[in-house]
């Protein structure tokens, strides 16, 4: 643990999208107008493909070494020597990393190649990939750096670049207003995650083990446990903070409303950023600091039913959604939801392998949307699309595979990621059945409302419009390619994580150098069969009754949008009026206090600064009396004096000789008697 | 009564009043200079007598001759004054000139 090996590979996994990014954003412009959008291209997917074969090459050195010292480090230079604090700049793998830079090169490299064809007709081409390079590299910053410091800059760097990209078509102000929520909220979650940064520094440096390196993190942790500020424990106060940061990058509750707004942008980039990539950042970040979340229960069950409340809430709302995105940003939210369920009763390990799952069937749902999307030359409105398996067999077969995965049905990946976030969360001790049915019901609407989704969109009738009939056709190789492979995966992916009683998860012991070996639990193999078969049944029912709502056609929708009056309908459908809610809140409460410090400003501070001017002026009008009428009074009289002394003497000049004569008989008559009187 | 120095000291003071008087008071500047050749011839008398009075002394009365000589010369360059004051003035009248009055 102490003796990491020094490589020198390790930052060009980071750096060359980095290069890429710089590339195309400070000379692609003029390489596609002179050479063509291949260039591009080349430049923008090389790096993502060359980091990706560079992760690989991480994971065989990785796997080589004993399961103590998997760790590899690249150290760049010393970035800040402030006093006790001593931050550099320095990238670090463990298998958790491992993981998680294969995720982002893999399923980002995929997600590049798709880009070729869906933005193919965009002018600002260029601009897109020098912005999805340097989104990759800020997240794969993000997830190698070896302290909280650098994380954090990755960590906006996302932002920023989601941000960028959620607004790319900036004409149009829907996009950039959408843009705008997503970069705010996030901020909102950064200034917590940025005060827990600060508060683990701090209670550490009381400590005398001033760090913000994550293995000297793990190293001193224990010694913060029973230290309290103003009445909190620090560890406590400080995961809660840095929860928060991760509840505005993963779309959590209170959160999570720019996700569904992030739809906006292009359709690629809601698949790597709002599914595979930025929005798990949070439940990386949880996992990375996992020793300090252990030792802080209560934070592990605010998240927990964070992350459950996350889950169903998102569900219930995807269930009434006619926008094809916007039912898939529901269901990552609901899904990270899941995640952080997993983290939340300490099963890191189910929670990265949920991660990882996720990123290869939300990926391809997503491509598959816009691939949809790109067929019907833009429409994005499910009532009007039906059929379209006829057209597009690519599309609907890849499709059809990650709808599985992500319904949990056996033998996908999606099945045995959730399955054993639902046994971890019944058996582990920080866990709770109420938490199992929660995070089973919401299984059982995920089911619903993807199967839903996959009903209306692929088969019946088509209901789509002559415009989009024109544009009808199955997308390019370049777009399709991508999805076969994220198909694959959200089959594969899943095999290298089975449950113990199936023969044992690699992946869970990958991931044991970092997390430890996961308690042995005291329930039995039935136990855990049975749980099992429960998850299945209810994901089954949810796809029974969306098959008799949307297939079938046996059943009318109407009976249940109509329950209760139409208000869980309406509730479901109006996101629960959690905008508007936010809108009065905040917006226009922060309007309220804009208005407010203007009347302040105007009347009471304007009034005490022009006060304070007309004093100073009339303190002036009143010191130039001073000075006209008695400075000056003063000094014209010394004048005047002299004036008038001088006529007065004058006079002595008479101009008369006798007078002259007068004078000089008394000055001598004078003289004589003092020189008698006082001289001897 | 014997004559004795008090006696010419006293004539000396009188004639040297009377023409500090004349210099003090009179308008006509031929007046006033007669009254500078009293105060002279005053101050003579006061010079010769005591010059009389004592034994060894004749110094007194060398003084008296320089002083007269003197009294001529001043009272010539006097009258030349009178004279250059009568050119502009057209008077000897000295409270006419006046014109450095103030």
């Amino acid at each position: 643990m102490d003796h990491p090996i020094q490589t020198d590979y390790l930052r060009w996994i980071v750096l060359l999208p980095l290069l890429g990014a710089a590339v195309n954003g400070l000379l692609g412009a003029t390489l596609q107008r002179r050479f063509g959008k291949w260039v591009i291209s080349l430049f923008a997917c090389a790096p993502v493909l060359i980091s990706f074969l560079l992760s690989l090459k991480v994971f065989l050195d990785l796997s080589g070494l004993n399961p103590e010292q998997r760790f590899l480090v690249d150290r760049l230079y010393s970035w800040l020597s402030l006093g006790t604090l001593k931050v550099d700049v320095a990238f670090w793998v463990d298998p958790l990393s491992s993981v998680m830079i294969l995720v982002v090169t893999g399923v980002g490299g995929l997600i590049h190649i798709y880009s070729i064809g869906y933005m193919h007709e965009d002018r600002s081409y260029w601009r897109y990939f020098a912005f999805l390079n340097l989104f990759t590299f800020a997240m794969l910053l993000l997830v190698t750096a070896d302290n909280l410091l650098l994380m954090f800059v990755g960590w906006e760097g996302v932002g920023f670049c989601s941000y960028a990209l959620i607004g790319f078509w900036y004409g149009d102000h829907t996009n950039t207003t959408a843009g705008n929520k997503a970069f705010i909220i996030n901020r909102v979650g950064d200034f917590g995650f940025v005060l827990g940064i600060f508060l683990i520094f701090w209670s550490l440096d009381q400590q005398g083990h001033a760090t913000v390196t994550f293995r000297e993190i793990e190293k001193f942790a224990a010694v913060l446990k029973d230290q309290e500020i103003w009445g909190v424990g620090v560890l406590t106060l400080a995961t809660l903070l840095l929860f928060v940061g991760a509840t505005g990058k993963s779309a959590q509750i209170p959160l999570y409303v720019w996700l569904p707004d992030a739809m906006q942008g292009p359709t690629p980039v809601s698949a790597l950023i709002h599914a595979a990539t930025m929005v798990t950042a949070g439940v990386y970040m949880v996992s990375r600091l996992h020793f300090l979340y252990s030792l802080a229960p209560l934070t592990l069950e605010v998240v927990a039913v964070i992350g459950a409340a996350t889950a169903l809430l998102a569900a219930t709302i995807a269930l009434t959604q006619n926008d094809i995105k916007r039912v898939l940003a529901y269901s990552t939210i609901s899904q990270l939801g899941y995640m952080f369920l997993a983290t939340g009763v300490a099963a890191y390990g189910a929670a990265v392998f949920h991660l990882m799952t996720h990123a290869f069937f939300k990926a391809c749902l997503f491509l598959g949307a816009g691939s949809v999307i790109h067929a019907l030359g833009g429409e994005q409105d499910m009532r009007k699309m039906g059929g379209l398996r006829r057209f597009m067999p690519y599309t609907f077969w890849t499709f059809a595979i990650a709808v599985l995965a992500i319904a949990g049905t056996p033998l996908t990946a999606g099945f045995f990621s959730k399955d054993e976030i639902l046994w971890q969360v019944f058996s582990s001790p920080h866990g709770s059945p109420v938490l199992w049915t929660l995070g089973v019901v919401g299984a059982g609407l995920t089911a619903f409302y993807m199967f839903r989704q996959f009903f209306l969109v692929f088969f019946g009738e088509s209901r789509a419009d002559s415009h989009a009939h024109t544009h009808l056709h199955e997308s390019p190789k370049v777009m399709t390619t991508p999805l076969v492979l994220l198909a694959v995966g959200s089959i594969a992916a899943g095999w290298i994580g089975l449950p113990e009683i199936f023969g044992g998860s690699y992946f869970a012991d990958w991931l044991a150098p970092v997390f430890g070996k996961h308690h042995e639990v005291h329930a039995s193999a039935m136990e855990e069969e049975v749980l099992m078969a429960l998850s299945v049944g209810v994901a089954a029912l949810g796809f029974s009754l969306a098959y008799l709502l949307y297939y079938r056609r046996t059943l009318a929708p109407e009976r249940f949008s109509s329950l209760a009056g139409g208000v869980l309908y309406r509730l479901s459908y109006n996101k629960y009026y959690v905008d508007e809610i936010y809108q009065f809140i905040f917006v226009r409460g922060t309007h309220l206090l804009a208005r407010v410090g203007a009347w302040i400003d105007e009347h009471i501070i304007d009034f005490v600064v022009d006060g304070s001017a007309k004093t100073t002026a009339f303190v002036s009008w009143f010191n130039g009396l001073f000075d006209n009428y008695v400075v000056d009074w003063v000094v014209n009289q010394v004048a005047d004096s002299t004036f008038d002394a001088g006529n007065k003497f004058r006079k002595v000049q008479t101009g008369n000789i006798n007078t002259y004569l007068y004078v000089i008989l008394g000055a001598v008559v004078l003289v004589i008697i003092i020189k008698l009187r006082y001289w001897s | 009564m014997a004559v004795g120095l008090t006696h010419y000291l006293f004539i000396g003071a009188i004639l040297f009043a009377l023409g500090l008087y004349s210099v003090l008071t009179r308008r006509n500047a031929i007046s006033i200079l007669m009254g500078v050749e009293l105060i002279l011839n005053g101050a003579n008398i006061n010079y010769v007598a005591f010059s009389h009075f004592s034994t060894a002394n004749v110094e007194g009365q060398i003084y008296a001759i320089f002083v007269i000589m003197l009294a001529a010369a001043e009272a010539a360059v006097g009258l030349a004054i009178v004279l250059a004051i009568f050119q502009i003035f057209r008077t000897i009248d000295v409270e006419a000139a006046e014109t450095l009055k103030e």
